[in-house]
Parts: C-alpha cells; sequence; structure tokens
C-alpha cells in the first residue's frame, strides 16, 4: 500500500499521506515503478521524507524545483523541514 | 477535440449566453435589480463603483467592466445608471466599445424621471434583447477558442499535491491544443518569482512577470506586510510546508509546465494564446473577475477548505483534493481529485476526467456555483473611495 507521493521524478522528496513511524517504510510510486525507503524519523502527514541524500548547501527539489537548501546533511529517510531545509543558503 | 459555443459578432466564443443588466453606479441599484428581476432568464452583474474612484481607480473599474461585457459569454447589457455618476454613458459605450460591438444600452434613474419609469423602459429594453439573445444558436468551436482561468482558495496541504497537479495538467493539455489559460494573484507568486521568470517564452516576458511580483511585495511592504517573512504561515508549516518557494511554486503548479507567452495587467483582455499571466490581487472574488474580464468564459477553481463563490457571467468549476471536504461540501464542489493522492487514480486520468468535465460545462452543463446562483462581484482598488 503507497503511504507517499512524489510530484515528478525528479524531486528529492516525497510527501507522506498517512503518519508515519521510525523504521516504517514509506512506498511511492516513480513512473509506474514502486519504491521504497525507510523513515529515520517520524514524519506527520503531508510532511516531506527525503528520497535522495542531500549535501548541506545543495539544493533540495520538489515539483522539479528549487524550495531552499539543505541546513545539513540530509539522509534518504529523513524528515525534511525547517529542522534542515532552509529559503536562505546559510549553515543551519 | 472541440466544444458548443455561442459565436459573436466581434469574433469571440462564448459559453453561455448571459443578457447583462448592471447598475452604471452603486447608487442605481435597485432599478437594475428590479429590471433583472422582472424578466426571466436575465442576469444581474453587481456594479460596486462608478462613483467616488480616484482616476487610478475610476480605469480599473472601466477595465473590469468592459472587459466582463466584451467577454464571450454575454450576448449584450443594459446598463442602468443614476444619472449624475462619475462614470457617465459616453465613457462606458467609449470603453465597451473599444473592445466589442456587441449591443450596450443605457438609460439612467434622473433621465427617465424616477424609479418606476427607468424600471417600466429597462424592462421593455431588455425583453427585446433577450429575445434577439434567444435567436443564437450553439456551434461546434475549436479548444483554441477557450481561455481558461486559473484560481485557488482556501488552499490546504492537499491543494499543492492533489487538485493544482491535476489543473496543471489540463492546463498544459489546453495550451497545447491551442487554447489559452491565464494564471493569476500575484501575493501567491512571492518566492517563485524567479521560476516564473525562467518560464517566460522570452526574456522580457519572464522580466515582466518578475517585475510584476516584485511590485506587488513592495507594495504590501508599504502597507506594513511583510509576505517574504510572515510566510510559510506556522498553520502552513504545520501542514507540512516548509520554505516560501515551496507554498508559492505549488500555488503556481496549476499553471502547468509550459512557457508563459505574455504578462498583463489587472482586468485588462488577453490577446495572445498560449500559457499567460495577470497581475492582480489573491482575493478570489476579485481575482476570478478579473480573469473573466480578460477573456476567461471558464474558471476552475481549486480549493482544499471548500468555497461556494462563483461569477455572474462564467461557470465557476470547483475543485478538492481533500475527500473528506468534497464529501461534507458536495452541495458547492463539482470534483474531487483525491484518488491522485490514495494512489487508486494518476494524474494524467484524473486530468482527463476534468478535461471532460471542462467540456461538458463549456457545452452548457451547469456548475454548482450555477445552480446554487453565485453571482459575486467585487474589483480590486488602489485608493479606496474619494
Amino acid at each position: 500500500m503507497e503511504n507517499a507521493i512524489i510530484i515528478t521524478p525528479d524531486d528529492d522528496v516525497a510527501t507522506v499521506i498517512a503518519p508515519i513511524g521510525i523504521g516504517q517504510t514509506v512506498t511511492f510510486s516513480v513512473d509506474g515503478q514502486t519504491r521504497s525507503v525507510v523513515a529515520r524519523q517520524e514524519i506527520p502527514t503531508y510532511h516531506k521524507i527525503a528520497i535522495r541524500a542531500v549535501k548541506q548547501g545543495e539544493s533540495v527539489k520538489k515539483y522539479s524545483e528549487h524550495i531552499g537548501y539543505a541546513t545539513v546533511d540530509i539522509e534518504v529517510g529523513d524528515h525534511v523541514h525547517t529542522q534542515n531545509l532552509s529559503s536562505d543558503k546559510k549553515e543551519g | 477535440m472541440q466544444f458548443q459555443g455561442y459565436r459573436r459578432p466581434d469574433g469571440r466564443v462564448g459559453i453561455r449566453n448571459h443578457v447583462v443588466v448592471m447598475p452604471g453606479c452603486l447608487c442605481s441599484t435597485i432599478a437594475a435589480q428590479k429590471i433583472a428581476q422582472a424578466v426571466e432568464g436575465v442576469t444581474y452583474l453587481e456594479n460596486p463603483n462608478g462613483c467616488a474612484q480616484d482616476s487610478r481607480d475610476t480605469a480599473m473599474t472601466l477595465e473590469i467592466i468592459s472587459g466582463l461585457i466584451a467577454n464571450g459569454n454575454v450576448y449584450g447589457v443594459l446598463i442602468v445608471g443614476n444619472g449624475c455618476e462619475t462614470i457617465q454613458e459616453d465613457r462606458y459605450r467609449a470603453e465597451i466599445g473599444a473592445k466589442t460591438c456587441k449591443p450596450v444600452e443605457y438609460i439612467s434613474i434622473q433621465g427617465e424621471g424616477g424609479l418606476g419609469k427607468t424600471v417600466a423602459r429597462g424592462v421593455k429594453i431588455i425583453t427585446a434583447m433577450k429575445a434577439q439573445a434567444d435567436l443564437c444558436k450553439r456551434e461546434p468551436c475549436d479548444l483554441s477558442e477557450l481561455t481558461l482561468g486559473l484560481e485557488c482558495g482556501g488552499s490546504d496541504p492537499t491543494s499543492g499535491l492533489s487538485s493544482n497537479v491535476v489543473l496543471g495538467w489540463v492546463s498544459d493539455y489546453l495550451v497545447d491544443a491551442g487554447g489559452t489559460a491565464i494564471l493569476a494573484e500575484t501575493p501567491e507568486a512571492i518566492g517563485a518569482e524567479k521560476i516564473l521568470r525562467a518560464r517566460g517564452a522570452t526574456p522580457e516576458v519572464g522580466q515582466k512577470i518578475y517585475d510584476m511580483v516584485i511590485r506587488c511585495e513592495k507594495s504590501h511592504l508599504d502597507a506594513g506586510e511583510d509576505v517574504r517573512n510572515s510566510n510559510p504561515s506556522p498553520g502552513n508549516k504545520a501542514g507540512g510546508i516548509t520554505t516560501l518557494e515551496e507554498k508559492s511554486i505549488g500555488c503556481i503548479h496549476k499553471s502547468g509546465s509550459r512557457p508563459f507567452m505574455a504578462a498583463y495587467e489587472y482586468g485588462q483582455l488577453v490577446d495572445k494564446k498560449g500559457l499567460v499571466f495577470m497581475d492582480g490581487t489573491a482575493f478570489d472574488v476579485a481575482s476570478t473577475v478579473s480573469l473573466i474580464a480578460g477573456g476567461a468564459q471558464v474558471v476552475i477553481f481549486t480549493t482544499g477548505r471548500g468555497n461556494p463563490v462563483g461569477a455572474p457571467t462564467a461557470p465557476v468549476i470547483k475543485v478538492t483534493g481533500n475527500r473528506e471536504t468534497y464529501e461534507w461540501l458536495t452541495d458547492i464542489l463539482d470534483m474531487d481529485t483525491s484518488t491522485s493522492i490514495s494512489g487508486e487514480k494518476s494524474v494524467e486520468q484524473l486530468g482527463q476526467e476534468m478535461l471532460d468535465l471542462l467540456i461538458a460545462v463549456c457545452n452548457g452543463q451547469q456548475v454548482k456555483a450555477e445552480i446554487n446562483g453565485c453571482n459575486e462581484m467585487c474589483i480590486d482598488q488602489h485608493s479606496g473611495y474619494c
């Protein structure tokens, strides 16, 4: 059962559509293929989970567009929100 | 793909055949209302202005009203003035005449000799106009003759995930078929101005949109509102939106992915095909009205929380990506795209369904806002009343 969606295949993040617990598998579909990542933190409904690792200072993409910079290294499965993503390219 | 529309003498195409009665200013509202109520099938168009505005706001009022009348959905109009208002008969005739050659009639309370005489004369005029309008028949029109207004309001997290994504698919489809789609709501593009600039078909168009967004941000700053640093709101963040860029992209995503061919001022008549941008307010009613004044015969309005508003002279299709909202507010919403979130349907499938609904509405199917009699009318203004 899919519990996350991505908007475009280029995106670094998926959006979960149900509350996700630590260690829970998050499944979504990319171009008809099912993919999964394991959540490293709790993620509330409609919040973002990293499906690609992003280095500190690099751009994070959603809708194939830049939505901000990683303020720390982001690992696959991380909750992506204000603690690691910012409009400003500053260190977190 | 085709739809059944009305061909107007000015070359435009409509999907409704409204015979409009409108007050020339707010003071003559009662006369226009009584005339509209006396003749079945006549459309009352509210006019909140007409007087006591500075020249810039008077011009904006005229831009919107002349655009609404020029819209292909309107057969003709009877304007019922008071007589002494700022916008006189000749101004209305000049502004409307510059955009369309369709029938325009004018009477005034001071000219006719009171309310009773004005209503009696107005009923005669509008009855005759309605009889002529009823002779108009629908005929096949190409999708390239359709202009779609893109609007959103009462957004929630499902808007950026579902309804705006599906609407973006429809916008791309229409543009690829040679039609026109209009994105507006400049304040909601703050944070996405660089993305919009990059989507300009030419550097000039991209820069014009960018400048409109910056101008909008500055006018908010002048009024004491710092949009960039007060958004996303705490509620947005609790809902999963992290940055202003993310919030703005979720909103503008309803315009799909095609390049912007032109940028227009608020309510200005759109004369280019393809995707275009129109400067304007984020207030849903004033924005919807400007899209129709620009030439949109139909508006698709996405909402997360739900909203009943319509427009006097164009169908406004209400779409939500929130299943609970759709089931809770079923008498004001036309479509549910939540199955793109649950995975039951793809964006393409839902886009095709939205397109089918759009064509059915163009062919005459009534939307909930029309069934409910929603005819909200509002015009943005700079200065307030003098």
